[in-house]
């Protein structure tokens, strides 16, 4: 039963989600500050990169983990003094973060006399519990059978909730995503709010790049995530910047990505459906998403920050 | 520094300088506060009222000067500062963030009670404050749902909950009607019975004198001088502000009215929201009339003047002008027919900020002759054009070349307005007019207005200024919720009368 297509789908939608469930609470978190980032993608492949890295080179999973937190956030570190300190426009710096480091993740993993590319993880991220309840029938392989970066992602997930709507900090990054002007005033640092906000969602990036490199597909190649990081951007829509949301968009995302895997393995008549149309499935879900979530006054009403993207000088008269 | 008790002054500024892009909005001020007063800082727009206090609050800092908080020195160098020792805005055009709830807006920036975001607590907190000091709002309610008044309650509730010393009030009554207003001069009162102080901003010599202790005038950017309130003589003041005696034009006996020119049956317009922001109104306007609609900010006049010159569609309605219906004809062809616009924001909607002053001039008759031969321009009609009606209508601080917005507000308007009358339309319509004007250049426009009701053009005079509607209009509408809820003659109404109307109480014509 547990080897039911079904089952399988579903279990590896999980795991192709947690990524996404990375990097898009990651980028909900930088948005709420009214900051866009679309550097996601260079953020997941420096994360991705130098976990696979430290893991490579000490044989440690957590220190990768670390690693790629710190490399993400760094390289959002960036994308902050750009759109914040300096005012740039954000598209612009956004895309040029994921350019830059779409090509400097390539560049590491080819550097040196002993390049990283081609090599196997030395570690690699195992389920945590083998055996025992995670043989039961269904809910073992579902519940039961995942490594501790998915358990570990959905935690995120509910901090982030709790944070935002719950506490006093989050309170404050809302307020500065929606007004900063009005936050300043009462008495919110808008900068740092900003500042700090913009790293978390840089560090969530570069665990969920990690995910790919030490987890997913544990062999360094020069672009081990696809387009995730385009995904994640869109997701956020799609999750209406609330992460409990963003858990079920990755995991609807993840099902779209491994059905092209699942219908070939039906046989007639689903396998003779070309692979690349349904390789292109979770894009055109991404653009269906977007098109009718933000057409017209919805994406307001939804809960996009009102000041998101919008540059902020403090005595602007 | 104390006052002559002993006791130290609440806030003391000396010899503050601050400019923007050069322009010294602050030049040399002194000011003194003491505890427990209302002071009221008196000046025109523009004389660097706002600027002082946005000092106060520390969200500008000085170029040069000192201040004094509580006998000490300090500068607040941000907000929070200001707010930590006691100093707390509430800005003219309010800083509550309309996405979030009350409760929310007041727990905004106080970190020093823990972590966790208690919303029942809040709420208890706000109702609480709100029944104290006779300011009652929904605690659970979002920004945006409130009206205008309840959201100035919000801003003081903030203060308070944060127990603000010094409490700065800028053009606190300019958004609300006369019996807000008194409401919130008892509340003020109860405040500095308390021996909170309170710094209250306003332009209106009659709120000064009746709720304020002291009284401080600025002019230009400068201190004139500060008196105690009962002291000062309302002809006295009204000098040391403007600084030369004045008196506003005001319509003189009104002429017989024409033919009706302009005519509105039942409208209806959505506001962004989708909901209905105006809702079934109806009036006319007759040649060389000045109707004006009087109303608190927010009850459908910016969806209505939109509607009718069409930049907004009606969901129900007829508009004609001169017996000609243009309901579903474009803005051009509205133009065409004889519609001029004046709208609320300048620079944003009725003038193209980048592009020069002769343009800007030209920018709705730029298809006729003489600045069209045919389907091409004709740049020395530009600049004649330009350069007459620049000299007629005394458009000020124009540089050759160089974009309109670098012209001050008066000057701005006075070119918007010039670009319009200039196509001798049949119906004028203006939405506050003379909002954020100096004095010169609100007689300038209320001379403009006046001479285009001479001339025969039906005029439609939106605004929320009672002096300016008093003081134009033959007839006043008010409009409240998006209905017309009351019609008078000027001449039978009073501030008082209009005020009930605004607040949505409707008052039988007999009675």
């Amino acid at each position: 039963m547990n080897d039911s297509q079904l089952v399988l789908t579903l279990v590896a939608a999980i795991g192709l989600g947690t990524p996404l469930i990375f990097a898009t609470v990651g980028e909900i978190i930088t948005e709420r500050s009214g900051i866009l980032n679309l550097g996601v993608q260079g953020m997941m492949l420096i994360g991705a990169v130098s976990g696979f890295w430290a893991t490579f080179t000490t044989g440690s999973l957590l220190l990768g983990v670390i690693v790629a937190v710190i490399a993400g956030a760094a390289l959002s570190w960036l994308h902050a003094f750009t759109s914040v300190t300096l005012r740039v426009n954000q598209i612009v710096s956004g895309l040029a973060l994921a350019i830059f480091g779409t090509g400097l993740a390539s560049f590491l993993g080819r550097a040196g006399s002993n390049p990283l590319v081609g090599n196997p993880s030395r570690k690699v991220f195992e389920p945590l519990i083998t055996g025992g309840i995670a043989e039961w029938p269904v809910v073992g392989p579902l519940i039961f059978g995942h490594d501790i970066l998915v358990y570990l992602s959905i935690i995120v997930a509910g901090v982030a909730s709790y944070y935002l709507f719950h506490t006093r900090m989050g309170l404050s990054l809302r307020a500065v995503g929606e007004d900063p002007a009005s936050a300043e005033s009462a008495g919110v640092n808008v900068s740092r709010v900003r500042y700090i906000h913009v790293m978390v969602g840089g560090a969530l990036a570069g665990a969920g790049g990690a995910y790919f490199s030490l987890a997913l597909t544990p062999t360094w190649q020069d672009d081990p995530i696809g387009a995730a990081g385009w995904i994640a951007i869109a997701l956020v829509i799609l999750a209406s910047w609330r992460p409990w949301r963003a858990v079920f968009a990755a995991y609807l995302f993840g099902a779209a990505e491994r059905v092209q895997f699942t219908l070939q393995t039906l046989g007639d008549p689903w396998s003779n459906i070309p692979s690349t149309l349904l390789a292109m499935l979770p894009f055109i879900l991404a653009i269906i998403a977007m098109i009718v979530l933000t057409s017209g006054k919805r994406a307001r009403l939804l809960g996009a920050p009102a000041a998101l993207a919008i540059p902020y000088f403090r005595e602007q008269r | 520094m104390s006052t002559s008790n002993g006791e130290p002054l609440a806030v003391e500024l000396r010899n503050v300088d601050k400019a923007f892009y050069g322009v010294k909005a602050n030049d040399n001020v002194s000011f003194e506060l003491a505890r427990g007063e209302v002071h009221a800082l008196l000046g025109e727009n523009g004389a660097g009222k706002s600027t002082l206090c946005s000092i106060l609050a520390g969200l500008y800092r000085p170029d040069a000067g000192e201040m004094w908080f509580e006998g000490k020195p300090a500068l607040f160098k941000t907000p929070k500062d200001a707010l930590a020792a006691g100093v707390g805005m509430v800005y003219q055009h309010f800083r509550l963030v309309s996405n979030l709830t009350v409760a929310e807006n007041l727990a905004l920036g106080h970190h020093d009670q823990g972590v966790r975001l208690d919303q029942k607590e809040l709420a208890r907190a706000a109702e609480e404050l709100g029944e104290r000091y006779d300011l009652a709002v929904d605690p659970t309610a979002r920004i945006w749902q409130l009206s205008v008044g309840e959201q100035q309650r919000v801003e003081i509730l903030k203060l308070l909950y944060r127990d603000a010393k010094i409490l700065i009030l800028d053009e606190p009554t300019a958004v609300l009607t006369p019996q807000e207003g008194q409401a919130l001069f008892k509340t003020m009162r109860q405040l500095a019975g308390e021996g909170r102080s309170i710094i209250f901003v306003s332009h209106k010599l009659d709120e000064v004198k009746q709720v304020s202790d002291r009284v401080t005038v600025l002019r230009n950017g400068k201190t004139v001088g500060g008196v105690a309130t009962k002291d000062a003589d309302a002809r006295e003041l009204a000098r040391m502000m403007v600084g030369r005696d004045l008196e506003l034009p005001t319509r003189s006996a009104s002429a017989p009215p024409g033919e009706v020119m302009f005519s509105v049956s039942d409208v209806r317009v959505l506001s962004d929201r989708g909901l209905e922001a105006v809702r079934g109104v109806s009036f006319e306007v007759r040649a060389g009339e000045i109707v004006g609609i009087a109303g608190v900010s927010g009850n459908g006049q910016r969806e209505l003047a939109q509607g009718l010159v069409g930049l907004r569609r009606l969901t129900a309605g007829r508009v004609e002008i001169d017996g000609e219906d243009v309901t579903s004809d474009t803005v051009l062809e509205r133009i065409d027919k004889g519609l001029a616009y004046v709208p609320q924001s300048r620079l944003g909607m009725g003038l193209a900020p980048g592009l020069t002053t002769e343009e800007n001039l030209a920018l709705k008759a730029f298809r006729r002759p003489p600045y069209s031969r045919g389907r091409t321009l004709v740049a020395s009609a530009f600049r004649d054009e330009g350069a007459r009606q620049i000299e007629q209508y005394d458009i000020r601080g124009v540089r050759p070349g160089l974009p309109i917005r670098l012209l001050s507000g008066g000057n701005l308007q006075k070119a918007l307005l010039a670009r319009e009358v200039e196509l001798e339309p049949k119906v004028l319509i203006l939405r506050s007019p003379t909002r954020g004007l100096d004095v010169g250049a609100t007689e300038a426009v209320r001379n403009q207005i006046l001479a285009e009701g001479v001339r025969g053009t039906a005029v439609l005079l939106i605004s929320e200024d009672l002096d300016e509607l008093m003081a134009l209009a033959d007839r006043l509408l008010v409009i409240y919720e998006g209905e017309i809820v009351g019609e008078m003659q000027t001449e039978e109404a009073t501030s008082e009368r209009l005020g009930l109307l605004m607040a949505g109480q409707r008052v039988e014509e007999s009675a």
